[in-house]
């Protein structure tokens, strides 16, 4: 079967493997076998073979290299490129992150090939599916040239586990002066939350303008907790510096697609639909009945936020 | 230290965006047109950073003749001149070819510094500045919330979840910007009549070196195959709250089985 490579993204810190590299092994398999390339500091790939393996790495490929680690983006671009002149796989898959894209691209330019960003789905023909225009416009797209190369977003699909050898190969690194411009000097992490991360969870509650404060936020907050959701917020919300735009939903920040969306206090501009329409369940209350987001949501509760949230966070925390 | 900026113009992100059944590409004939939001930021950065240190900014437009709105509307807010790269073999292009004949371009001009949007709201891709730094063989500091420019080095704090990324490069390198880095000004009156005096320059695909037959749809590396409008959802339940609001909630989360 031809080989697909998989690019793993793992968490930071001996974290393990995230959820994304997971879906993207499973999406993979629809177009050959997967192997998973691991890319960082020495020391990176320790403990996280097995979980590779589990879902369906035939092979892992581990290169690691301080100097992954200490540049920006362009030395995985060139290792992953090294692995598929070597191999001549029939695609690869990278988890679809800021930097996945950016490798997505530098290696497409490197290997002649053409790529797709933010699939939802791919089949066996190489077909993706993608996502456009504030989720109102689904496209079937393919590449045409050179060896496809996929980002795959976040909760499109559900990772399956499909156990396999997971056999591991240690590739020889040799980063080029030329990938090594631009040095990470420092990675500072200024929210620790010990909530899920936005585009992974699988319950998104979000606050907008009508929340009213930053203090009030706080409500956004109980609710999200109460179903162990994660916090997101409108551009609205952030426009009026009630929550940080690390946190914003919508064109201009974090598009998600879980499982459960809960709108609160949200209109449901464009902007804010371009960021959640995928979402598979949409609930939304706000004190608006004409509020557009009721157009989308699947249950709406026209009603007074500070009165029906809490009043359900206490619900759901008592049903526990 | 001269700056290009990269402005894109897109279908306004605020109003009901198509793709043409004809040949599955961006429909921008009959779209309400603007210039990318995002850019608005890189040129407001590229107009500080020149404020401080001299210079010129220029601005690199690819796109069909009604592009020139985008470019009058970033020198009404300052910046020199604009060279527009139009031709109609590179309708449908795909992004790798879009970044082969923005390299072109660059290629003939003078620059420390390439500034653009994080990402243009119709494709979202973010992908520009990767793709041109692997052409040009320049650093790419990508995703910026801040931007400083120092002798000859770049240093950005890259936008993360959560954080950011302390990134530094040696010039001339090329710079994205998210819309959390400044505030954008508003053209001024004397701006925008001064913006209808400043040159722009117009360049074919021969102008620049490029061969129109390796640019355009015919040649993409990627295809749409075909698109459908996301089926309607069905009708949802709305209830309003009596009282009772929180409850039938929870109950609906219930019968969904999340809770």
């Amino acid at each position: 079967m031809a080989e697909v490579l998989v690019l793993a993204e793992l968490n930071p810190a001996g974290g393990g493997v995230r959820k994304t590299t997971l879906e993207a092994l499973t999406a993979a398999r629809a177009l050959g076998e997967p192997s998973a390339v691991v890319l960082g500091a020495p020391g990176t790939a320790a403990g996280v073979r097995d979980q590779l393996a589990e879902y369906g790495a035939a092979t892992v490929y581990v290169a690691e290299s301080a100097d992954i680690d200490d540049y920006l983006v362009a030395p995985k671009a060139e290792v992953l490129a090294q692995l598929v002149a070597e191999k001549s796989p029939a695609a690869v898959v990278i988890p679809s992150s800021p930097e996945g894209k950016e490798i997505a691209a530098r290696l497409a330019v490197k290997t002649g090939s053409g790529f797709l960003t933010d699939v939802t789905e791919i089949a066996s023909d190489g077909t993706a599916t993608q996502v456009a225009f504030a989720g109102a416009t689904i496209v079937h797209s393919q590449v045409t040239v050179g060896t496809p190369i996929y980002t795959l977003r976040g909760n499109s699909i559900a990772a399956e586990p499909a156990p396999a050898a997971g056999a591991e190969q240690t590739v020889d690194v040799a980063v080029s002066d030329a990938a090594k411009q631009v040095r990470v000097v420092e990675r500072v992490v200024e929210q620790k939350s010990s909530r899920p991360e936005l585009t992974e969870a699988s319950i998104v509650v979000s606050g907008g303008r009508g929340v009213a404060s930053a203090e009030n936020f706080s409500i956004i907050e109980g609710l999200a907790d109460s179903l162990g959701a994660a916090v997101g917020a409108s551009r609205a919300a952030v426009d009026s510096g009630f929550y940080p735009h690390s946190f914003q939903v919508g064109q201009t920040g974090k598009t998600v697609s879980p499982q459960l969306y809960v709108a609160v206090g949200i209109s449901g501009a464009i902007q804010h639909r371009a960021g959640m329409q995928t979402s598979k369940t949409i609930v939304a209350i706000n004190k608006d009945p004409e509020a557009p987001i009721f157009e989308l949501a699947d249950f709406g509760v026209v009603g007074d936020l500070n009165t029906v949230v809490p009043a359900a966070t206490e619900q759901i925390n008592a049903r526990k | 230290m001269n700056i290009v900026v990269l402005v894109k113009q897109v279908p306004d992100s605020g109003s009901e965006r198509k793709l043409d059944p004809a040949d599955n590409t961006v429909a921008r004939a009959a779209a309400d047109n603007v210039i990318n939001e995002m850019d608005e930021y890189a040129i407001e950065e590229a107009l500080t950073i020149k404020e401080a240190q001299g210079g010129e900014v220029t601005v690199l437009t690819v796109g069909p003749d009604s592009a020139t709105d985008a470019i009058r509307k970033a020198l009404s807010m300052g910046a020199d001149k604009a060279v527009h790269v139009v031709d109609d073999a590179i309708h449908g292009s795909c992004a790798v070819q879009t970044s082969a004949v923005l390299a072109a371009a660059l290629g003939q001009m003078e620059y420390d510094l390439v500034m653009c949007g994080a990402e243009a709201t119709d494709a979202q891709l973010s992908v520009m500045p990767a793709l041109l730094a692997e052409r040009l063989g320049i650093p790419q500091l990508s995703g910026a919330r801040k931007v400083t420019i120092e002798g000859g080095t770049a240093k950005v704090e890259r936008q993360t979840d959560g954080g950011f990324w302390a990134l530094e490069a040696p010039l001339p390198a090329i710079i994205s910007t998210w819309d959390t880095i400044n505030e954008p000004r508003y053209p001024s009156f004397k701006g925008i009549m001064a913006a209808k005096k400043k040159p722009v320059e117009t360049k074919t695909l021969a102008d620049i070196g490029v061969d129109a037959g390796s640019v355009g749809l015919a040649t993409a590396t990627s295809k749409v195959l075909d698109f459908a409008g996301r089926p309607p959802k069905g009708e949802g339940v709305k209830v309003t709250d009596e009282g009772d609001g929180a409850q039938k909630f929870v109950d609906y989360l219930a019968g969904q089985k999340i809770v």
